[in-house]
C-alpha cells in the first residue's frame, strides 16, 4: 500500500516515482509547503530555497522521465547546515558564517547531487555542532515536535525534528560525540554513524576531525542503508578516508537473526539511565530474544573515562580548526579595530557563541605548554583503553545493545547553565567515536509522559551491513519507528 | 593544576578571542568545573600505554606532484569580507 507522500519512507517515494504515482516536483513542492507552515514553530530549517528545489526536482523528472532514474533520484532530503553545498548559505549554526554562501560542495552533497537527490533546504543544529540540545544554534533553539518546550538533542537537531515532524523523509547529520544518535533517540527516529573513516569528511565544517563522522537520520534502518549506499565511499580529498570496496549496506536486512549475540555492557545498565529509558531498552532486547538472538554480559570498564577524555580531545582539535575564521578569507568581520591582532580577537569574540568559546579556549589550554602531556597526551592514551574495552567486548558478541542517552528529551533551559551536565547527557555515546566505531540509535518505545526512547546498536568496524539487518529485523516485528508526533498521522501499515 | 583567572585571560589571548574582566570570571568558573570533570582522567595509569591519534592505524597517502587545482580565486574571494585587486586586506602590519 502506498502512503500519501509526507508520510512515505524513501523507498516508498522511490517506487512512487517509478510507478508514476505522483512526480518529484509535486512530492518536493508538498514538503516545501508543509515546512513553510511548520517551521515558524519548530525552527528546523536555517535555509530554505524552494527555486533551487524545485529546479533540482524539475531535473529528477526529467532523468525519470528519460529512463536514467537512479534508486533516489527526486528523493528530497534535508541537508545538516555542517554541509557546504554551492550557492546555498552554509552558517554550521553560527554568526560566524551567517553571511557564507559556500563556493562548493561538500562530498556528502556530491553525491547526493549525483544520485539525483533534491536538497529540501539546510538544518539547525548545535552551533559547529558543540552542544547536544540545539540550544546553542545562532538561529535559535529547535523544538521538539514531540513537545515542543522540550530540545530535540543535538548538533543534529534540526535535522532529527525536520524527519520527526514529516518535514523530510530522511537528512544527513554529523557525530562527533553522539550528535546523529541522541538527537535521533530524543525525536523518535533513526540515526547511524558510520566507522570513521566511512564517509568522506571533504566540505563538511570540522569540529574534531579525529571523531567527525557523517551519515544518515532516516525512519527506517532500510532507508539509512539507501542513505549510506551513496554517502559511503573513497574520498582523495579527505585525508583519513578509507580505501576500501564499494558494498550494498542494504544486503543483509532481510537476513534472519537466530543466533546473534548481543553483549550488554553492565555499564549501561547501571543507576545511570532514567527508569523508564532502561524499561524501554530492557523490553527491546526481550523482543530480540523472541527473534532467537542469545545475550552475554560484557564489560566497558573505562567507559566511565570517556567523557572527560572527550572533552579533553575534542576542543583540542576544535580550537585548532576554528583558528580558520579570522575575518579574513570568508565569514563574520568585526565592524572597528585598532590593529590585525584586535581585529582578530573582536571578529572572533562576536563571531562564536559562548559554548564555541569555551570549547576553545579548553583546547588551547590543553594544548599550551606545560600541559600538553598532562591533558592531550594522557587523554590520547585513554582513548585506546577504551577502543581496547570494544575490541575485548566484542570477542564475546556480534554486537552490543544499551541506552543511546539516559534521559528523553529535556526541557529548553533546563540544562543550558550547567556545561557539565550537558555534557554528561552523551556519555552512552562518546565511547564509540573515540573509538572509532558505528553506532547506532532506533526507537524502542517511550517514557510515560509520551516522550520516546532509543536504543543504541553498537557495531565492530564496518558492521554497518549487519547493524541494518539488526534494526531492520525489529522494524518488521514492532511499529515503534512508525510512530509519529500528535498532529501527524500514523503511516498507513 | 588548578586553573587561574590569569590562565583563562591568557589562553584567551593565545585563542585570540576578545575577553573582558567580567566574561572571564564567569568563563573561569565554568572552566573550573569542567577540569573537575576531566581531572578524572588522573586515577589511571598511563605509562606503559600508547597514544591513539585516530581510529584506524592510518599511514598518510602520497600522490603525484602535479597541479589539479583550477584557479578558482574570483569565486572564493566573492565571499571574503574585504578584498583588492585579487588580495585579501587586512589592517597594515609594517609601518
Amino acid at each position: 500500500m502506498q502512503p500519501e507522500p509526507q508520510l512515505a519512507t524513501l523507498r516508498q517515494l522511490s517506487d512512487g516515482f517509478a510507478a508514476g504515482k505522483f512526480s518529484c516536483v509535486e512530492v518536493t513542492q508538498e514538503f516545501l509547503n508543509k515546512i513553510k507552515e511548520l517551521n515558524s514553530s519548530l525552527n528546523c530549517f536555517i535555509s530554505v530555497d524552494a527555486q533551487r528545489s524545485l529546479a533540482q526536482a524539475r531535473a529528477a523528472d526529467a532523468q525519470r522521465a528519460a529512463g536514467k532514474a537512479q534508486l533516489l533520484t527526486g528523493v528530497p532530503l534535508a541537508q545538516k547546515d555542517i554541509f557546504c553545498a554551492q550557492g546555498w548559505l552554509t552558517t554550521c549554526g553560527s554568526k560566524m558564517l551567517s553571511n557564507f554562501v559556500s563556493p562548493y560542495d561538500a562530498h556528502v552533497i556530491e553525491r547526493f547531487n549525483a544520485a539525483g537527490a533534491v536538497n529540501l533546504g539546510k538544518t539547525n543544529m548545535d552551533e559547529f555542532a558543540m552542544g547536544s540540545s540545539n540550544e546553542t544554534s545562532f538561529y535559535g533553539p529547535v523544538k521538539n515536535p514531540w513537545d515542543t518546550t522540550r530540545v530535540p538533542g543535538g548538533s543534529s537537531g534540526g535535522s532529527a525534528a525536520a524527519v520527526a515532524a514529516r518535514l523530510a523523509p530522511a537528512a544527513t547529520g554529523t557525530d562527533t560525540g553522539g550528535s546523529i544518535r541522541q538527537p535521533a533517540a530524543l525525536t523518535g527516529i533513526c540515526g547511524l554513524k558510520p566507522t570513521y573513516g566511512v564517509v568522506s569528511r571533504y566540505g563538511m565544517i570540522a569540529f574534531a576531525s579525529s571523531l567527525d563522522q557523517g551519515g544518515p537520520m532516516a525512519r527506517t534502518a532500510d532507508d539509512m542503508g539507501l542513505m549510506l549506499n551513496v554517502m559511503a565511499g573513497f574520498d582523495a580529498r579527505d585525508s583519513t578516508s578509507l580505501q576500501r570496496d564499494a558494498e550494498d549496506y542494504t544486503r543483509e536486512l532481510a537476513n534472519p537473526l537466530a543466533g546473534l549475540r548481543i553483549g550488554l555492557p553492565k555499564e549501561f545498565f547501571g543507576a545511570g539511565a532514567a527508569p523508564d529509558v532502561s524499561r524501554a531498552v530492557e523490553s527491546a532486547i526481550a523482543e530480540y530474544r523472541k527473534l532467537g538472538c542469545e545475550t552475554v554480559e560484557v564489560s566497558l570498564p573505562n567507559m566511565a573515562l570517556s567523557v572527560p577524555v572527550y572533552y579533553v580531545l575534542a576542543p583540542a582539535e576544535a580550537s585548532s580548526n576554528l583558528s580558520r575564521f579570522d575575518g579574513v578569507r570568508y565569514g563574520h568581520r568585526a565592524r572597528d579595530y585598532t590593529d590585525l591582532t584586535d581585529m582578530y580577537e573582536k571578529t572572533r569574540a562576536e563571531g562564536f557563541g559562548a559554548e564555541v568559546k569555551r570549547r576553545i579556549l579548553i583546547g588551547a589550554y590543553v594544548l599550551s605548554h606545560g600541559y600538553y602531556d598532562a591533558y592531550y597526551i594522557r587523554a590520547q592514551k585513554l582513548r585506546r583503553l577504551i577502543a581496547q574495552d570494544f575490541t575485548e567486548a566484542f570477542k564475546q558478541c556480534d554486537v552490543i545493545m544499551g541506552p543511546t542517552s539516559p534521559s528523553t528529551a529535556f526541557k529548553i533551559g533546563e540544562k543550558a547553565g550547567d556545561p557539565v551536565q550537558m555534557y554528561l547527557s552523551d556519555i552512552y555515546t562518546i565511547a564509540v567515536n573515540l573509538a572509532g566505531l558505528p553506532g547506532m540509535s532506533i526507537p524502542c518505545g517511550f517514557d510515560s509522559g509520551g516522550l520516546p526512547v532509543g536504543l543504541q546498536i553498537i557495531g565492530n568496524y564496518f558492521a554497518e551491513a549487519r547493524m541494518l539487518n539488526v534494526a531492520h529485523q525489529y522494524q518488521l516485528a514492532t511499529d515503534w519507528h512508525q510512530r509519529a508526533p500528535k498532529g501527524i498521522e500514523e503511516i498507513a501499515r | 593544576m588548578a586553573l587561574t583567572l590569569d590562565d583563562v585571560k591568557r589562553v584567551a589571548h593565545l585563542a585570540r578571542i576578545a575577553i573582558n574582566d567580567a566574561e572571564a570570571k564567569a568563563t573561569h568558573a565554568q572552566l573550573t568545573g569542567i577540569f573537575e570533570l576531566i581531572a578524572q582522567m588522573e586515577a589511571v595509569a598511563v605509562s606503559a600505554i600508547e597514544p591513539m591519534p585516530h581510529a584506524q592505524d592510518l599511514v598518510q597517502r602520497l600522490r603525484a606532484d602535479a597541479v589539479t587545482e583550477a584557479n578558482q580565486r574570483e569565486q572564493f574571494q566573492a565571499v571574503a569580507p574585504q578584498v583588492d585587486a585579487g588580495l585579501y586586506l587586512v589592517p597594515k602590519v609594517i609601518e
